[in-house]
């Protein structure tokens, strides 16, 4: 972002002006039509509005303009007296409505193909939590949690090394588990939130839709080009609403199948666990793994806490109190802390639970295995 | 003068309409530099990628409480201070008509403004202040996530109170105070967006009251009207939030078209273009602006018929809106203009509020609505309105009158400074955020995608600038205030309107006797 980037951005503007193609191909000024039937057509009809505004401005500023230049005082301007024409006001109160009804009809054609969410191929329930969304294939009965990834997550402290931004793969727009779609199908989206309100966006697939609490939203795209598309949350939600991207994968039809048999198969893995029996350090390494992706956004790196959010460092609950309070604190939550049961498995309970009670000088060296966990519950 | 009060004991018991104006100007200067600072808070934040200023929960805090400071302590209570000191003046009236009901309503101000800032401070260190962090809109249920809720709703409730006393007094005024012969078809078009505003206010105000007392009682005594999980509708909120949000943001602009409505005829040398389509259309704006309020809200989920209604209504202002820029286009043509200081800033009004219409209308269109809803390019829209429109009216009308009040003419040279260097940074500061928005930056965000930087590094240097200037305008204002050159009674050249044929500075009571207006 040196002096000479920016000059560099700004003769790019005055390019625009000259070579619009051109320009808009370098720089990322404007709307882009995306992978979706639809997104080009709201693209089309975002480029005809602009275009109308930009003629209609550029007539009524001329105007102003002349006026301003000519009839000035300075050049000897002597005041018409003129102040009102029946004609002239009927004119410019017509022009615009005209105007208004050639803008209405293709918008309303392209809002009813965006509200058609008929005829779906893969359905998929989205939740947003605070702060990152849960992905519920329907169909297939997988379900899995989606959270910014670990090195933008590390970038994005306060104070951190701004050299991490730059080595963090899609800083802020990427996430530890991206959605699958199949290229060519229609994907319908059930949008629904946990705790507030968010909303689910992806520019390149002409998708923005609030997830609300108690409502499920239909909204649905065809992609028709592989590819991985990044969004993210646009609706304020808290602290770490900038921190809850979106990624949305669109494979091939059979690099699909195989992404859900291998989901699947690793869901069944995982489900043994809970009877499974842990080393204390399998526990601490799983149990930093889950903290930093589930907690330090409140609770801080360092358990050190921040605001509202109490410190885990040196806690009674998470130094003296009883293990299972404090695993029922975790999985039922309290007050603003959402309960974390639905997103973690009885293995990632028990490791956080363990690591809680064993980092940052807790050390009451409690091992939690999840047996104590799914008991818990 | 000799029995009234002095010192302190003057400005607290006044029941004058010039005292009280000049409070609430006053008022809404200090507020607009609290608001201001916050601003440039948000602008050094985002002024790299990465988090280097504050956290993300202050970082809320400030995106909140500046949008709330600026609509309520800034543009409205300066709006308040113009009708007061003008709107008595303009119409041949003595003083308002409820001269301590004034004096009521601006004293409220300063303890409304005092809650609402308060739990800033309430954190213990500083920087986990306990402010409102949910955005100005107060959506729930984040909003009801927030444990100094009740500061924040009897700070709303202080404001209503307020500003629907102030509306009362300014119908009251208007429609019962004026000189003979002064009808209302020959009211100043200052004084007719003001009594269109009043009724605006007096109509939502309530709403706000009713929204905000219910998530008291949602938070406070176990009701459920916004939390779905006891069976209340969150959209609900939204819908009760808009259907005063909308009015509001007429509230904020038309008391902006009065004035520049005032100046152009004024420096143009010509009687105003379309008197009688002006008051119609601010009516119509009016009027429309009660039903369009679910436009802000077009990616909640609404049938599609829904969304088509709100998006031919909402487009439809584009009519009546249009006619006030031709208008004042026409006012403009075959006149015999001069660039004094108020006109140049109305210049610009007028220019810049159009291309924040013109972004309005593209967030009319439902289906690019999806695309621009809460991304930098509402952000820049309506501060293109708000800013360059609301606040630069205001900037204008204190140029044009600030001479009536006292007596001086202000520093003409650095006025003009003033507002060049406003004028060129305010679009360095918001013009690029509509490439932002188009390019998919959400609002709101404390922190973005690498591919931001370029635009939010300028839009920050603007902002910087922009900031930085107003202190400028504190010091051109002082310095009026102290002395200056003596300014005639007309003021302007050929000036029309009953406030230029009184003495300036305007004496502390003026039409003690009505004039007659022929």
């Amino acid at each position: 972002m040196s002096a000479s980037h920016i000059t560099k951005k700004l003769a790019g503007l005055l390019g625009l002006l000259l070579a619009p193609s051109v320009a808009l191909a370098e720089y990322k000024l404007n709307l882009e039509p995306g992978v979706t039937a639809i997104g080009s057509d709201i693209y089309d009809l975002h480029q005809l509005v602009m275009w109308i505004c930009t003629i209609a401005g550029i007539l009524v500023f001329a105007v102003m303009i002349y006026s301003i230049m000519y009839h000035r005082k300075s050049k000897g301007a002597v005041a018409a007296q003129f102040h009102e024409s029946a004609t002239v006001e009927v004119i410019w109160t017509v022009i615009p409505l005209i105007v208004l009804v050639a803008i209405a009809v293709p918008a309303t054609t392209t809002l009813l193909d965006i509200e058609d969410s008929s005829k779906s191929d893969v359905t998929i329930q989205v939740t947003g939590w605070q702060w990152k969304w849960q992905y519920n294939y329907r169909d297939e009965n997988l379900s899995f949690f989606s959270n910014l990834s670990q090195d933008s997550n590390e970038a994005r402290q306060l104070g951190a090394d701004p050299s991490l931004k730059e080595k963090a793969n899609h800083y802020l727009l990427d996430v530890d588990k991206p959605i699958v779609v199949p290229v060519n199908k229609k994907v319908r989206l059930l949008i629904t939130a946990n705790d507030v309100l968010h909303a689910w966006w992806v520019p390149a697939l002409a998708v923005k839709r609030d997830a609300i609490p108690g409502y499920i939203n239909e909204s649905h795209f065809t992609a028709t080009e592989i590819g991985t598309y990044r969004g993210q949350c646009a609706e304020l939600c808290g602290k770490d609403h900038g921190f809850m991207p979106i990624v949305v994968k669109v494979v091939a039809q059979d690099e699909y199948n195989a992404w859900i048999k291998g989901e699947k198969a690793a869901i069944a893995a995982a489900a043994g666990d809970s009877n499974k029996t842990f080393t204390k350090a399998e526990l601490m390494a799983k149990g930093e793994t889950v903290y930093k992706a589930s907690c330090a956004a409140c609770h801080g790196a360092e358990g050190q806490g921040g605001g509202p959010f109490p410190a885990l460092k040196g806690s009674p609950i998470a130094t003296t109190g009883s293990i299972e309070d404090h695993l029922k604190l975790i999985i039922a939550g309290k007050g603003i802390m959402p309960p974390f049961g639905p997103q973690l498995s009885d293995a990632d309970v028990a490791a956080v639970t363990t690591y809680e009670r064993n980092a940052w000088g807790n050390n009451t060296g409690d091992v939690v295995q999840p047996t104590a966990a799914k008991a818990a519950r | 003068m000799s029995d009234a009060p002095t010192g302190i004991k003057r400005w607290l018991f006044t029941t004058n309409h010039k005292d009280i104006g000049t409070m609430y100007l006053w008022f809404a200067f200090i507020m607009l530099f609290i608001g201001g600072a916050m601003a440039m808070v948000i602008r050094a934040e985002l002024f790299q990628p990465g988090m280097q200023v504050v956290n993300p929960n202050f970082f809320n805090m400030m995106t909140t409480l500046h949008g709330l400071i600026m609509v309520f302590g800034a543009i409205m209570p300066a709006m308040v201070g113009f009708a007061n000191w003008q709107v008595p003046l303009m119409i041949g009236a003595p003083d308002m008509a409820l001269p301590r009901m004034n004096n009521w309503s601006f004293w409220i101000l300063p303890f409304a403004g005092i809650m609402l800032l308060a739990p800033m401070f309430m954190g213990g260190d500083f920087m986990a202040g306990q402010g409102p962090a949910f955005g100005w809109t107060f959506y729930e249920p984040l909003s009801g996530q927030y444990d100094k809720l009740a500061f924040f709703i009897f700070a709303v409730h202080l404001l209503g109170f307020s500003s629907i006393m102030g509306s009362i007094n300014i119908i009251a005024t208007i429609l019962n105070m004026r000189a003979p012969g002064m009808t209302l078809m020959k009211m100043p078009l200052f004084v007719w967006t003001w009594l269109i505003t009043a009724f605006l206010l007096i109509a939502v105000m309530p709403v706000l009251a009713g929204a905000v007392t219910m998530m008291l009682t949602d938070k406070y005594f176990g009701t459920s009207f916004f939390d779905a999980a006891g069976g209340g509708d969150p959209v609900l909120f939204q819908h009760v939030f808009w259907f005063f949000g909308h009015p509001e943001v007429y509230i904020m602009i038309l008391p902006a078209f009065g004035i520049v409505s005032q100046i152009i005829p004024t420096f143009a040398r010509k009687p105003l273009f379309g008197y009688a389509s002006m008051v119609y259309a601010t009516a119509a704006i009016a009027f429309l602006s009660f039903i369009v309020w679910a436009h802000h809200m077009f990616t909640v989920g609404m049938p599609a018929a829904g969304e088509l209604y709100f998006m031919y209504a909402t487009v439809m202002i584009a009519v009546p809106t249009a006619v006030k820029v031709f208008n004042w286009t026409a006012t403009m043509w075959k006149g015999s203009m001069t660039f004094e200081v108020p006109m140049l800033w109305a210049i610009a009004f007028v220019f810049l509020f159009t291309i924040g219409g013109f972004t309005g209308l593209m967030l009319g269109v439902v289906p690019v609505d999806f695309q621009y809803h809460d991304t930098y390019f509402v952000v820049a829209h309506f501060h293109y309105v708000l800013v360059t429109g609301a606040l630069f009216g205001i900037i204008a009308g204190v140029y044009y009158w600030m001479p009536k009040w006292t007596g001086n003419m202000f520093d003409i040279r650095l006025s003009k400074i003033h507002f060049w260097v406003s004028t060129i940074s305010v679009n360095i500061l918001f013009f690029p955020q509509h490439f932002l928005g188009l390019a998919g930056m959400p609002r709101r965000i404390p922190d973005y995608a690498l591919q931001f930087a370029e635009f939010n590094q300028i839009s920050s240097i603007g902002a910087f600038i922009f900031g930085g200037t107003q202190l400028l305008f504190l010091y051109i204002i002082i310095k009026c205030i102290k002395g200056g050159d003596k300014v005639s009674d007309e003021v302007w050249e050929d000036a029309k309107g009953l406030e230029w044929e009184m003495p300036s500075p305007a004496p502390y009571h003026t039409h003690v006797t009505p004039p007659t207006v022929k």
